[in-house]
């Protein structure tokens, strides 16, 4: 970790939904480039930890501070604008738009575009979004629709999407999930290659350990809503606490 | 005064069940199978016409005749409702939200002229039932013994429903539906064989809640669609699949019309929907409903990749626009008026399509903008002294700026509860044209509206006209292009997708709503210059229900089915009423078998032809 | 589906067979006069049934009676204004219809009205009965056969005004209609019976009275006697949940319209008894005039005529004396003949007012009564339109000139 601010700094983050605590008292911070794995088992409060980052939950208390500016319960689209791209567990694309389409809506709605009613979209941003496109591997089926597109190749065009803002910062949950296994290895290492080629912060979930441990440079536990780990993958895996919370499971939870 | 306010709960009470038997049949349609079936109120209707028939005929002085006719009623409307579904709505439950409406209109359209043809024209005073024939006192009121017994039967019937839900094993399975339709394949039931005997199920309580009214009201021919809408507010407002809520709902609304008769007797229709705009701004899911699983519009089916005309299609619209520009020379007055209309429909219908088709948001109440676009200009008429071209300029502001503030709620909800929102609106911009009379002349309406005297001849009126939609349908569709369209169709598509790229869809779909209230305005303005009057019946539900008929018979996927919808659902419901007295049969027909041929729309399925024979696979 | 096809084609053809019929009879000559009917058919049936089958009837006797030949192309509005006058502009314009006739709803009698003025063509109003129609938004092409709100609520005040009832109470369908019946009703009485007072208003919704819940609350405001404007299914409910409550007991009842046999009948055995109502005794009025008229429906029809087929008569019967008066279609020509035409109605001599483009004709006076287990009226008279009508000072206020 270098010197500098972190580009995310999380303090005392906590959510409750109807008295069970979900989250509670988690601080971590993200630096420029690092690539910071967020495990735990099932119901640990991964999930809910992202979307009171992304904006799609609001915390009860505790600070999210984005590149010294709080962002706690600031809406997602606001989020957005800071310089955050994010991608979902299970994946949002626009069905009814073509692959190339998907990544132009983020450019112009980035460009601040997105209220004119009159020019042809599809003109917009061509060139940015294959760019985009190209950089996931996904340029040769820009033309086809979202709707029909199997599962992986979803996941990488929402990955060109959530760089569209070129982003400070991304926030993956699952990103390989219902991916195989070749396919998350590769994804992983373009997701880490542009993370340090444009220094950008990653935080991402994720259920193969596999993944974890070849990509992640920290890695982050979470159990029953706390943090018991914070720590570089070879640290955490000896971890007795860590290993106490995935004992009998030798993969992690599978299977989401 | 505490006489009248317990009799008038009673009063409500009694109303409330009538309601209720009604209300729980169609959420639990709704629950399992997501059609909003607009014929419940014709099961309703044939319940109580049905036993009229039954009960004369078995002696209506014998309790086994009047009581075996009413079940025996209620019973034979449940096996109408079974062949309806087997017939027309099991072959479309694979086509987009919303379209299964477009049936089950038909459906009411027939009905009405079975029914006619059947009963004939006159009312019919069923008898009263054996044994509840008279009253009982209550403090210093007689009260008919009979809505005593009806009271009863609301808290009955939903102790039964509860009963079987929780009970039977069939009951469990509707629950499981109606809470996750996917469920259901997978625990491997039939799902055929459910959807058929909830339609059955629900189609029985409609007819039994019909033929109960028998000892209490006239049977008429309006008692399908003088129904429909109340029930569809109880079901709202309930929660859509709640039969509790149904019940709750149905109470509310019956006694607070029963003390709105006291204090407001002059508006108890609207109250009704004050009502639900309140609960519905209050509580988006209403009473007791639940927040559904899946966003509704559009999770029906995967919609297909919208893109832009090809050249063959451009080349076609431009020469339908030709040949509309060519007609004054060729046809007689008499055609260009009806030309008129069907351009002036084509635009209300695009318009209605911005909100729909991109924006998913479906409206039951869109005849709201464009009567008060036609109420702008017949007002700017009558009060400004404007000629025609200021108040055809001023006119859709009127209808646009109902459309900012109605359309500011209505985004706030999604699927039907919205439609039901606007619905709610709309009928309040109805009653406010009616009951208004200083300003808008009641129902006798705002006559004298005529163009300016060089627009008088009809062929320069039509192509003013022509001028006009064509010019507004051609900007909508550049809308739907647009960075704006697209911005909208992302907001449908994937809501938390787009507020994760920057994009305020709340916002988006105001300023969609606004638009097509906009674009409904002005259509609305051509219309009352093309007729020369306005009435209240211009923003009444006929005509929002035609709105809704134009887009889902054209494609509500498609950018150019609003228009051909328009064009073939206008001019075949003229022309049929100009062939036939019974056009609505004929009409109805016609409906359900375009509906079972193109469960797309219109242009929908020509787009799903055109697509198969180019992939050169014609099996498919 | 057999059945649905089967229908469908017979109904394709008959129509087909209508559109060709315009240029077989233009093929003929100038001797037929082509009248447009615009009704609401399927919005009204009760009424307007009988309505077109008087009114074919009348036609079908126009024409064996020789001169010329009519022939009228009935369409149907489904109870909305603008579909009226499309209708009728169809009509004129590709019918080429020679004058536009009916209506059944005031605010479609409007419609017609000012489609009527605008297009400088003769509009014959069957049943409308606002009485804007022929007074503040009266023009020179519109005449109106049947008698006006204001005259059924002079004839009904007249009998009203004879009771002791000081305090009333009045319910009405919320629409022109029943808002401008209880103007009238109230006006009228006032001047005859300063004393009176309203103490109670319930203005239901057309077809959708809360009969239960409107009952009690006029009960609650204790009248001497109710004013009823309610109609058909309205009606049916209000007088059932009346007779169950007891409202009717011990009170005066004065109703319009309640004495037609459309909306009497179907009351059946809880018809109500001894209402001062206007209406249209059909059993049992022995005029030539209405004795032939019946004859001949029944024997056509195989039913007894309602009073819409009275209407549907009388109002085809006065087009073919204006034609015969007028010796052309031409429109101008017409106007001119309806003004001050006398003719023969089932109700006896009538005219249409020069003044006021209203017809005499009247309407029955009489008390509803049970006879064999069904709703009749007793001790009625009839009731000539001409005698309930301002004086004609008052009536060129009420009238724009021209």
């Amino acid at each position: 970790m270098s010197g500098i601010e972190p580009v995310l700094s999380v303090r005392e983050l906590a959510k409750s939904f109807g008295g069970v605590r979900a989250v509670q008292g988690v601080s971590f911070d993200v630096a420029a480039g690092e690539m910071l794995a967020l495990i735990g088992p099932n119901g640990a409060g991964k999930s809910t930890c992202f979307n009171m980052l992304g904006g799609q939950l609001a915390p009860d208390s505790g600070a999210v501070t984005l590149l010294g500016r709080s962002i706690a319960g600031a809406k997602p689209r606001e989020i957005w604008r800071r310089g955050v791209g994010r991608t979902f567990q299970i994946t949002a694309t626009f069905a009814s738009m073509s692959v190339r389409e998907n990544v132009q809506m983020a450019l112009i709605s980035q460009a601040g575009g997105a209220w004119n009613p009159l020019a042809p979209a599809r003109a917009r941003h061509v060139a940015a979004a294959e760019a985009l496109l190209a950089q996931v591997g996904m340029l040769e089926q820009a033309g086809r629709a979202c709707g029909i597109l199997a599962y992986g190749d979803l996941k990488r065009v929402e990955l060109a999407i959530a760089l569209a803002n070129g982003p400070r910062l991304l926030l993956m949950d699952e990103p390989t999930a219902g991916m195989a296994p070749q396919e998350r290895i590769a994804l992983m290492a373009l997701v880490a290659r542009i993370a340090k080629a444009e220094a950008i912060a990653v935080l991402f979930t994720e259920h193969d350990m596999d993944v974890v441990f070849a990509h992640a440079d920290r890695v982050l536990v979470l159990d029953r809503g706390r943090l018991i780990a914070d720590g570089p993958p070879h640290a955490v895996r000896n971890d007795a606490g860590v290993r106490a919370v995935y004992l009998g499971t030798d993969d992690g939870a599978e299977g989401a | 005064m505490l006489d009248l306010i317990l009799t008038q709960m009673l009063n409500g009470m009694a109303s409330a069940s009538s309601l209720f038997l009604v209300a729980s049949g169609l959420s639990i349609i709704f629950g399992v199978t997501r059609i909003v079936n607009f014929a419940h109120g014709s099961l309703y209707m044939l319940g109580a016409y049905l036993a009229v028939t039954l009960v004369g005929a078995f002696g209506p002085a014998s309790p086994l005749g009047f009581w075996g006719g009413i079940l025996l009623a209620a019973f034979l409307v449940g096996l109408i409702g079974i062949v309806i579904e087997v017939v027309i709505l099991r072959r479309i439950y694979q086509a987009p939200e919303l379209f299964q409406l477009l049936a089950t209109f038909g459906v009411v359209l027939m009905v009405q002229d079975i029914a006619l043809a059947v009963w004939g024209p006159e009312d019919r005073l069923g008898p009263r039932a054996p044994g509840f024939k008279s009253f009982v006192m209550i403090l210093d009121s007689r009260f008919p013994s009979y809505e005593l017994f009806l009271i009863a039967v609301g808290p009955l019937v939903l102790g039964l429903l509860w009963f079987l839900f929780r009970r039977t094993r069939w009951g469990t399975l509707v629950r499981a539906a109606t809470q996750d339709r996917e469920m259901v394949g997978a625990l491997g039931v039939d799902q055929r064989l459910l959807f058929t005997s909830v339609f059955g199920f629900g189609a029985a309580l409609a007819g039994l809640g019909g033929a109960l009214q028998l000892p209490r009201e006239a049977v008429t021919l309006h008692m399908d669609l003088s129904t429909i809408a109340e029930v569809f507010v109880v079901v709202v407002v309930g929660g859509l699949g709640s039969v509790g809520g149904a019940y709750l709902a149905a109470v509310l609304i019956g006694v607070l019309h029963a003390f709105g008769i006291l204090i407001f007797p002059k508006i108890t229709l609207v109250l009704v929907f004050l009502v639900m705009a309140v609960v519905l701004i209050v509580k988006p899911y209403g009473l007791m409903g639940r927040k559904p699983a899946a966003t509704l519009p559009g999770a029906a089916g995967i919609e297909p990749l919208l893109t832009p005309a090809t050249p063959g299609a451009k080349l076609a619209g431009l020469a339908a626009l030709l040949l509309l520009a060519a007609a004054p020379l060729a046809v007689s007055d008499a055609w260009l008026l009806t030309l008129t209309e069907l351009v002036i429909f084509a635009l209300f219908a695009a318009s209605l399509h911005v909100m729909m088709g991109p924006g998913g948001m479906a409206s039951f109440g869109h005849a709201a903008y464009f009567g008060l676009g036609a109420y702008g200009a017949a007002l700017a008429v009558k009060w400004l002294g404007a000629p025609m071209e200021p108040a055809l300029l001023l006119a859709p502001f009127l209808a646009g700026i109902a459309g900012i503030v109605f359309g500011w709620f209505c985004v706030r909800l999604s699927g039907v509860y919205m439609a039901m929102l606007t619905l709610a609106f709309a009928q309040i911009a109805w009653a406010t044209a009616f009951q208004w009379v200083e300003l808008t002349g009641g129902d006798n309406g705002i006559l004298g509206v005529w163009p300016s005297a060089w627009a008088v001849p009809k062929a320069v009126f039509f192509y003013l006209t022509l001028a006009i939609c064509a010019a507004s349908v051609l900007l909508l569709r550049r809308l739907v292009f647009s960075p704006l369209g697209y911005a909208l169709r992302a907001g449908r598509d994937s809501p938390l997708r787009a507020e994760a790229i920057g994009i305020d869809v709340m916002r988006v779909q105001w300023a969609a709503f606004a638009i097509a209230a906009f674009a409904a305005g002005i259509a609305g303005a051509l219309f009352a210059f093309s007729k020369g009057s306005v009435f209240p019946t211009y923003l009444a539900i006929p005509r929002s229900v035609d709105a809704l008929l134009m887009v889902l018979l054209g494609g509500v996927q498609t950018v150019s089915g609003p228009v051909v919808g328009a064009f073939a659902y206008i001019g075949l419901s003229e022309q049929l009423v100009k062939l036939t007295p019974y056009w609505r049969f004929t009409l109805g027909l016609a409906i359900v078998l375009l509906v079972s041929l193109f469960p797309r729309g219109l242009v929908g399925g020509f787009l799903a032809w055109r697509d198969r024979r180019d992939a050169g696979d014609p099996a498919r | 589906m057999t059945i649905d096809r089967r229908r469908f084609l017979a109904a394709a053809s008959a129509g087909a067979a209508t559109l060709a019929a315009p240029a077989l009879v233009r093929a003929q000559g100038g001797g037929v006069v082509r009248i447009g009917e615009v009704n609401s058919y399927t919005a009204q049936p009760a009424f307007l049934k009988p309505y077109r089958q008087g009114w074919e009837l009348a036609q079908e006797q126009a024409n064996a009676a020789g001169g010329r030949r009519f022939e009228t192309i009935f369409r149907d509005d489904g109870g909305k204004p603008e579909d009226a006058v499309r209708h009728a502009g169809d009509l004129v314009n590709a019918e080429k219809v020679d004058l536009i006739a009916g209506g059944y709803l005031s605010n479609i009698g409007l419609a017609l009205a000012d489609f009527a003025l605008q297009n400088k063509r003769l509009y014959a109003a069957s049943e409308p009965l606002t009485d804007a129609l022929v007074w503040s938004k009266g023009n020179r092409y519109t005449f109106r056969l049947r008698p006006s709100t204001y005259m059924q609520a002079a004839m009904l005040v007249e009998e009203a005004a004879k009771l002791p009832a000081r305090k009333w109470a009045v319910i009405a369908p919320n629409y022109e209609y029943g808002q401008s019946a209880v103007k009238w009703f109230k006006e009228l009485l006032k001047k005859a019976k300063p004393d009176v007072e309203f103490v109670a208003e319930q203005f239901p919704a057309l077809g959708r009275i809360d009969a239960g819940a409107t009952v009690q609350a006029l009960e609650a405001a204790k009248p001497d006697a109710i004013f009823n404007v309610t109609f058909a299914g309205d009606l049916s409910n209000f007088v059932r949940q009346g007779n169950t409550r007891g409202l009717f007991e011990g009170r005066a009842v004065v109703s319009m319209l309640t004495g037609e046999p459309e909306y009497l009948d179907p009351l059946g055995a809880e018809a109500p008894v001894g209402w001062i109502v206007t209406g249209y005794p059909h059993a049992d009025i022995r005029t030539p005039e209405h004795t032939a008229f019946a004859d001949a429906y029944r024997a056509k029809y195989n039913d007894y005529p309602r009073l819409g087929s009275v209407v549907g008569y009388s109002t085809m019967q006065s087009i073919a004396a204006a034609v015969a008066r007028a010796q052309s279609t031409e429109t101008e020509k017409l106007v001119e003949a309806f003004s001050g035409l006398k003719f023969t109605s089932v109700f006896g001599p009538a005219e249409y007012r020069a003044i006021d483009h209203q017809s005499t004709v009247g309407a029955y006076v009489g008390r509803t009564a049970l006879k064999d287990g069904k709703g009749v009226m007793v001790d009625w008279r009839y009731a000539d339109g001409a005698k309930y009508l301002p004086p004609d000072d008052v009536v060129k206020t009420l009238r724009p000139a021209g």
